[in-house]
């Protein structure tokens, strides 16, 4: 992921105060601290709200529609595969299922420490070299299983 | 002069090894003595080829690929910098049947030239259209619109002029253009093309439309799944910026115009145009009731022009080139191009832009080539996922608004995604009815409960518990979705289901196979 940096509540207010002046602000907010930290601490809610003069409620609501946004950090590399109709026609959900079977991983179950976190995206752009995937942010196209067990090894091995 | 080498940045050429093959080839060309320049253009959408290498001839621009590292030492002992032959030789660009015979207005100039290059895009023509927006005047501009007939290439197919003159003719302190960027459909990838290889395009597009309908700040919202087309097209403004195409003066002395880019955060609703205003506004991106139309109250209330990608850039080719002459593109009710993308199990898979009027088979065969896989086609879906199924003796519909609508399905954002005959279509409905359920945005009932409800009837289905009673519940389901949704999500949704069921029943009706395996 791209965020490193532990969360810390003075940099975050920084980034919030920053942005706040922008007509419609809270997802370019919400964007900059997950750039920043990888996830949106619980502590950014009230300190948005605050900033932008709308209910903590609000905020909440915002953060919790969007299925990007993410609510504890997370240590590994994220892939986000697509599973949508053209992946889906050349063997994605193949993939899936081989990911669970040869290396015990759960496509969107959310384990902060695992080297490798999968999730389910639909539509990366790449459907004329589907099945594609993103490894935090660098797209693939062509996944096969050879691919996705040289992934797999690969973030195995990036582990401090 | 050093040779020129173009290798595309597009990330779908990234994907497959592009930045693998530029590197290659540098390191080559320096470890021979050789003066390379090298140009990161958008890819052509040939991308079976991709990673595509070109070379400057005499002839006109010579293409290699698809090109792996490995290649880089037997291309330079081919003397392909001067169009050698190599096995991997694909001849002239220009006379590749793939690109040759298609009819390119909008996508002209993606992958010929340094996107970010505003002098490339000059000297492709670029900007004409802007300038001859500036000489007719705002009213003017408008009808050229009109009279080209362009509809919005996002699915809706509004008449794209005249919801310009809708916002044109409303006085307000503010107006806004607002792109939609937010290319959600499954199996298109148009816009991202474009975004990646041709942003100044669109700059010139919403440029154009600001002209025409005074407005002095525009928004273009583009998906998160897009880090590069977000970072290919943030550059380009800034490019824009710095050269006077955006800012005080834009639309001449004194007009200013300024364009922001926003990044979407994975939601496939926002896509529709009401719940993009929400989400540019920083809310949860629930769908407005209209009316009020955007164009009367859209953006922070404002007047709002808002378009898909490739409506707006259409309108610079039409400027320059006058409407009529655009009109004389397509047929019927359809003017124009339309830049189709094949997807799927499909050998050819790519950007093919053509007039209004080519059928689905011209697409998938003559283009595509088949499937991938050698298996028979026996399904192919028009229009991302809220789009129909049409099986092979539907396969000489044409692809036009019209004819769309008239076999129960729709255009959409022209995305074409290829099936083989190992598609079980019982699945496809019910991942029709769960993606419905993921994307809902929960404001209205129909959509929010009906769509999880409809996985479970399809569900009962498979599972062969009272098929025709629950066949029969689905169909009514899906009037109740069509007729009772706030939007396109839940109100297309059936399409796709009822298409499955119509025209591939066999997938839902008793079989002993299945049965046994319960």
């Amino acid at each position: 992921m791209t965020g490193r940096t532990p969360w810390d509540d003075a940099q975050a207010r920084e980034l919030i105060a920053a942005i706040s002046a922008e007509p419609g602000a809270a997802l370019p907010i919400l964007h900059a601290l997950q750039e920043r930290f990888g996830y949106i601490d619980d502590s950014a809610i009230p300190a948005i709200a605050e900033a932008l003069n709308v209910s903590k409620a609000e905020i909440h609501g915002v953060v919790s529609f969007y299925h990007d946004f993410r609510r504890a950090p997370v240590d590994g590399a994220v892939l986000k595969l697509c599973r949508a109709e053209s992946c889906q026609a050349l063997g994605c959900e193949d993939l899936v299922a081989h990911l669970s079977q040869a290396h015990g991983l759960e496509v969107d179950r959310v384990e902060a420490s695992a080297p490798l976190c999968v999730e389910t995206v639909y539509c990366l752009g790449n459907c004329a070299l589907s099945p594609a995937a993103l490894l935090d942010g660098e797209p693939i196209g062509r996944l096969d299983r050879g691919a996705i067990d040289e992934i797999v090894a690969r973030t195995a091995e990036r582990r401090p | 002069m050093s040779a020129r080498v173009y290798i595309p940045a597009d990330s779908a050429a990234l994907s497959v090894g592009a930045d693998r093959a530029a590197r290659a080839i540098a390191e080559e060309a320096q470890a021979r003595g050789i003066e390379l320049a090298l140009v990161r253009t958008g890819s052509r959408g040939l991308y079976w080829l991709e990673p595509m290498v070109e070379v400057d001839t005499d002839e006109g621009r010579f293409a290699y690929g698809p090109i792996v590292p490995g290649d880089a030492p037997s291309l330079f002992d081919a003397g392909f910098l001067a169009g050698g032959a190599h096995p991997k030789a694909l001849g002239l660009v220009d006379e590749i049947p793939y690109l040759k015979n298609q009819q390119r207005l909008i996508f002209a100039r993606c992958g010929v030239v340094d996107p970010l290059s505003l002098d490339d895009y000059r000297r492709h023509g670029g900007l004409a259209g802007l300038n001859q927006a500036i000489a007719l005047g705002p009213q003017r501009t408008i009808e050229e619109v009109v009279a080209s007939g362009l509809r919005g290439r996002g699915g809706a197919g509004f008449p794209t002029g005249i919801k310009w003159r809708t916002v044109a003719g409303v006085s307000a302190d503010q107006k806004y253009v607002v792109c939609n960027a937010d290319e959600g459909d499954s199996g298109t990838f148009a816009d991202r093309m474009l975004l990646e290889g041709d942003p100044f395009l669109l700059i010139e597009g919403m440029a154009i439309a600001a002209l025409g309908v005074g407005a002095t700040k525009g928004y273009v919202y583009i998906r998160s799944e897009y880090p590069h087309a977000f970072e290919r097209f943030s550059a380009a403004l800034e490019r824009a910026r710095a050269a006077g195409l955006l800012g005080r003066n834009a639309l001449g002395p004194g007009r200013a115009f300024d364009i922001e880019a926003r990044l979407g955060a994975g939601a496939y609703i926002c896509g529709e145009e009401t719940s993009l205003l929400e989400s540019l506004e920083g809310k949860r991106g629930q769908v407005r009731a209209k009316p009020p139309l955007p164009a009367i109250q859209g953006l922070f209330g404002k007047p709002t022009v808002i378009n898909n990608v490739l409506s707006f850039a259409s309108t610079p080719w039409i400027l320059a080139h006058g409407g009529k002459a655009y009109a004389e593109y397509g047929v019927g009710r359809s003017r124009g191009s339309q830049p189709f993308q094949l997807a799927g199990n499909v050998k050819r898979a790519g950007l093919v832009e053509l007039a209004f009027g080519a059928t689905i088979r011209r697409l998938v065969d003559d283009f595509g080539g088949g499937t991938r896989s050698g298996r028979p086609i026996r399904a192919v879906q028009v229009g991302g996922p809220l789009g129909a199924y049409f099986p092979l003796d539907l396969i000489d519909t044409p692809l036009d608004y019209e004819a769309m609508l008239a076999a129960k399905g729709m255009l959409g954002h022209g995305g074409i995604v290829v099936f083989d005959d190992t598609v079980d279509m019982a699945r496809q409905a019910r991942f029709a009815f769960s993606f419905c359920a993921a994307e809902s945005c929960g404001k209205c009932t129909p959509c929010r409960i009906g769509s999880t409800r409809g996985v479970e009837t399809v569900d009962k289905i498979i599972a062969g518990r009272d098929r025709p009673q629950n066949i029969q519940l689905l169909r009514d389901l899906c009037e109740v979705l069509t007729d009772g949704s706030l939007c396109a999500l839940g109100g297309l949704t059936p399409l796709p289901v009822l298409s499955a069921l119509d025209h591939f029943g066999e997938d839902f009706a008793d079989d002993p196979a299945r049965a046994a395996a319960e």
